[in-house]
């Protein structure tokens, strides 16, 4: 009997410990709203999102250049990642003998782990003189953030669109390749596209990714808080306007970067609940 | 005619994956090696064991390497029952269901979410609400939901590798759910959970931005759990941006990338290991 | 004069989902004789099996009606607590199922879970199994070593150990001899005419030659039904029911 009744206890301990998940989730969302919403409330969405100046000694909050910065940068980082991400993987899945596999797979998950501050940094001293001396502008660019930024999301790329093209029927290659077909028409025109919803799905989380990069963002993009009008421009994220000015806002300042970081979280919400459909969709 | 061009098409995409591939990896290698070529030099005994003078243009980071590894201590004390528990909730005690769904959703997001977010949250949450101020227990409770997702998903990876018959076995012999839970689930999933705990540990240790606004950029040694701290990858953040040496940022970044590197390494070294004692 | 029972099963029906299994099953079993209940695959034979420890329990979207009476005791009912149900009742599976332990802690795995934890106690009771499985000769001086490198026959011996060492009153085997050589199916069928003096048994067996050496009553199952049961030899010689006579003269299978 006593068996019986601490079976139960456990039972009901693990599932308010199986909620934390969720409670941690609603927290964060809770927190984030209840400090960012009145501001966006009191200054009106619309001209928090699509004003031009954020000028925070002035009270003037207007994110839309960052909202154009963050999603140039990340238009860049997947023009590079993608096609990248695909090489990779098609090298890795169908073009390389297997021993180099299992020592580039390993290689791969450890460069996914070095923090982002490193590549931030390699970028800082390599990239952005390099951009500078050669293409012009402060070097602290839209375009150096791009190019390292494809790179770090190209793990992500890689693994799950592996994963994908693995977990296809081995029928749709050897089909292919017994009517005639040559390995790379089999895998344009047969394999890449028969596995086409992961390697969607994980260009969305690479976008995710993307889009989320504060450290590396902060040090290689400069700090212009205006509108960009070129790659070579610098410019300012929305994670980076919370990342810069997070650490002697106050007030209404601090409000207006809990609203920055509002926006930011609807914005992956939408992308991550996109990619978690798209991803359940093809193993469901 | 058509026949050859097929073959040249092909040969022209070989040559073209062929150097993309390796040159890609080859600029991620090269990163690493600049890093570490420019760092190594910069890594003796006195630079572990010292504490950092004149803000860091000299001296050692030994306070940083303290902070990081009590924050990471907390994060995965913290996240470790909650991560396994949840794991074994959802394969052991339900079925699919609308609550195991909507945990998994909510796992799933918590995954997504960037990490200024978790920093923002931290700052709100556990500095200000809970007034525990910029902190060792700060950071590492607000790493600990950044890597709670981590601990969950490899934890259930690791049970649902487990044979059925091994359950079967235990309740015959009037095992009860916990019992069975205790004796049998968890001693066969360790080595799995164990990975997942190690590669949570690589990805605190790298941790910035959620760090450095929960945790704060103090540099001296921390007294207690509320000592504010500043973190190996907080202080070379700081000392890269700020310009302050670029010769010790060299150095701590090379610092970083073997700790993170040995962390990982070990993981994937347990993982082989786990995988070919399964099979 | 009534005969003793150990185990009565009044109109039970098993159903999984919306299929049933086991239809109006009414058996009675008696203490210390070995039950063989036999059939063509996919008949309910496990399924029974394993409603009587309520193995089936585990199983989701599964049903009932009907009674199992251990002893008098319904088994579904309050009297009788599931934990303390399977202790009485143990079960070895088809396939033999190793726990990734010691073959010491293989044995007393059960004993340590029902609240045994003096050593002195445990080895005694390791032993005592081990001999009882007549395994003991073979692994007493490894005990200690890996459960899994075990053959297969000596696996199988061991999980028999496993529920010996609960000292439980009614044995179910499930099919205990698939998959083993001669050799090994042979000393097992020497083990159960041993355990028969002590032990209730319930066997599925491999063959119904296997049965008909073993066993002292029988029933022969059909798409979830008891076709017909009763002493061995009638059952397999002289059987009352055309089917049992298809299936026993190997008509059908």
């Amino acid at each position: 009997m006593i068996m019986e009744i601490k079976e139960k206890i456990i039972e009901k301990i693990l599932l308010l410990v199986a909620l934390s998940s969720i409670a941690v989730l609603a927290l964060i969302t809770f927190f984030i709203f209840q400090q960012g919403l009145p501001l966006i409330w009191k200054i009106g969405p619309k001209a928090f999102i699509l004003g031009q100046q954020w000028i925070p000694s002035k009270g003037l909050f207007g994110i839309f250049p960052m909202i154009v910065s963050s999603f140039l940068v990340t238009i860049g980082a997947l023009a590079l990642g993608i096609p990248l991400g695909l090489a990779c993987t098609i090298f890795l899945c169908e073009w390389s003998p297997p021993a180099v596999g299992t020592v580039l797979r390993p290689a791969i998950q450890l460069l996914a782990a070095i923090p982002s501050v490193i590549y931030g940094f390699w970028g800082l001293i390599v990239l952005v003189p390099l951009v500078r001396n050669y293409l012009g502008g402060p070097g602290l660019s839209i375009l150096s953030g791009s190019v390292i930024l494809g790179f770090m999301i190209l793990p992500t790329i890689i693994s799950i669109s592996e994963d994908s093209l693995k977990a296809l029927p081995p029928t749709y290659k050897a089909g292919a390749l017994a009517m005639g077909a040559t390995h790379w028409q089999t895998i344009w025109r047969v394999m890449i596209p028969a596995a086409r919803s992961g390697i969607v799905a994980s260009i969305i989380l690479g976008m995710g990714r993307a889009i989320g990069e504060t450290m590396a963002m902060i040090m290689i993009l400069g700090n212009a808080v205006k509108m960009p009008s070129s790659f070579l421009d610098s410019a300012r994220t929305l994670t980076t306007n919370i990342g810069i000015e997070m650490g002697y806002a106050s007030g209404a300042h601090r409000q207006a970067l809990f609203a920055t970081g509002v926006i930011l979280f609807i914005i992956i919400m939408l992308l991550n609940s996109l990619a978690i459909f798209l991803s359940r969709r093809r193993t469901g | 005619m058509v026949y050859r061009t097929r073959y040249i098409t092909q040969g022209i995409a070989k040559v073209l994956i062929w150097i993309a591939a390796l040159s890609t990896i080859g600029v991620m290698i090269l990163i690493l090696f600049q890093v570490l070529a420019e760092g190594l030099p910069v890594l003796h005994l006195r630079f572990f064991l010292d504490p950092p003078k004149s803000m860091g243009r000299e001296g050692g980071i030994l306070p940083t390497i303290i902070g990081t590894f009590a924050l990471t201590v907390v994060a995965i004390l913290f996240a470790t029952p909650l991560g396994v528990g949840t794991a074994i909730f959802l394969r052991e005690y339900t079925r699919e269901s609308r609550i195991s769904r909507l945990i998994r959703f909510g796992t799933d997001c918590l995954a997504g979410v960037p990490s200024i977010i978790f920093g923002l949250f931290g700052f709100v949450f556990f500095v200000i609400f809970l007034n525990m101020g910029w902190s060792i227990l700060s950071g590492g409770l607000t790493v600990a939901a950044m890597i709670l997702p981590t601990i969950i998903s490899t934890a259930e990876e690791a049970i649902k590798g487990i044979p059925p018959s091994y359950r079967e076995v235990s309740y015959s012999l009037g095992g009860t759910r916990w019992q069975t839970v205790t004796h049998t689930i968890l001693p066969s999933a360790l080595p799995g959970i164990c990975t997942g705990i190690l590669l949570s540990v690589g990805r605190s240790i790298g941790e910035t931005a959620a760090v450095i606004l929960t945790a704060g950029s103090s540099l001296l040694m921390p007294t207690s759990l509320f000592s504010p701290i500043r973190t190996m990858s907080v202080h070379f953040y700081i000392l890269a941006r700020e310009g302050i040496s670029i010769e010790m940022a060299y150095g701590t970044g090379a610092a970083l990338i073997l700790l993170v590197l040995l962390v990982n390494t070990v993981a994937n070294w347990l993982l082989n290991r786990y995988i070919r004692r399964r099979a | 004069m009534p005969r003793e029972t150990k185990i009565v099963i009044k109109d039970f029906n098993f159903y999984y989902q919306s299929s049933q299994a086991l239809r109006n099953i009414s058996l009675t079993i008696h203490p210390r004789e070995i039950f063989a209940i036999f059939g063509p695959a996919g008949s309910g034979k496990t399924t029974l099996l394993k409603s009587l420890n309520r193995l089936t329990d585990l199983i989701f979207g599964t049903r009932h009606t009907g009674t199992i009476f251990l002893d008098g005791a319904d088994i579904h009912g309050p009297q009788l607590s599931l934990t303390h149900l399977r202790r009485r009742i143990g079960m070895v599976f088809d396939l033999p199922t190793p726990l990734p332990l010691s073959v010491f802690d293989n044995v007393a795995y059960g004993p340590k879970l029902s609240g045994t934890t003096q050593k002195r106690r445990l080895a005694e009771i390791v032993e005592k199994a081990l001999r009882a499985a007549v395994l003991w000769e073979e692994v007493k001086d490894r005990l200690h070593t890996s459960a899994l490198r075990l053959s297969g026959g000596q696996q199988q011996r061991l999980c028999i150990a496993r529920i010996l060492a609960l000292e439980p009153e009614v044995l179910l085997l499930d099919n205990p001899c698939s998959g083993l050589d001669p050799i090994s199916t042979a000393s097992i069928e020497a083990t159960l005419g041993e355990l028969k003096k002590e032990y209730t048994i319930v066997l599925v067996p491999h063959t119904v030659q296997q049965a008909s050496r073993v066993a002292d009553r029988a029933g022969f199952f059909l798409n979830g039904e008891v076709v017909e049961e009763g002493p061995v030899y009638q059952v397999f010689a002289r059987p009352k029911d055309k089917r049992t006579e298809d299936y026993v003269t190997g008509k059908f299978g």
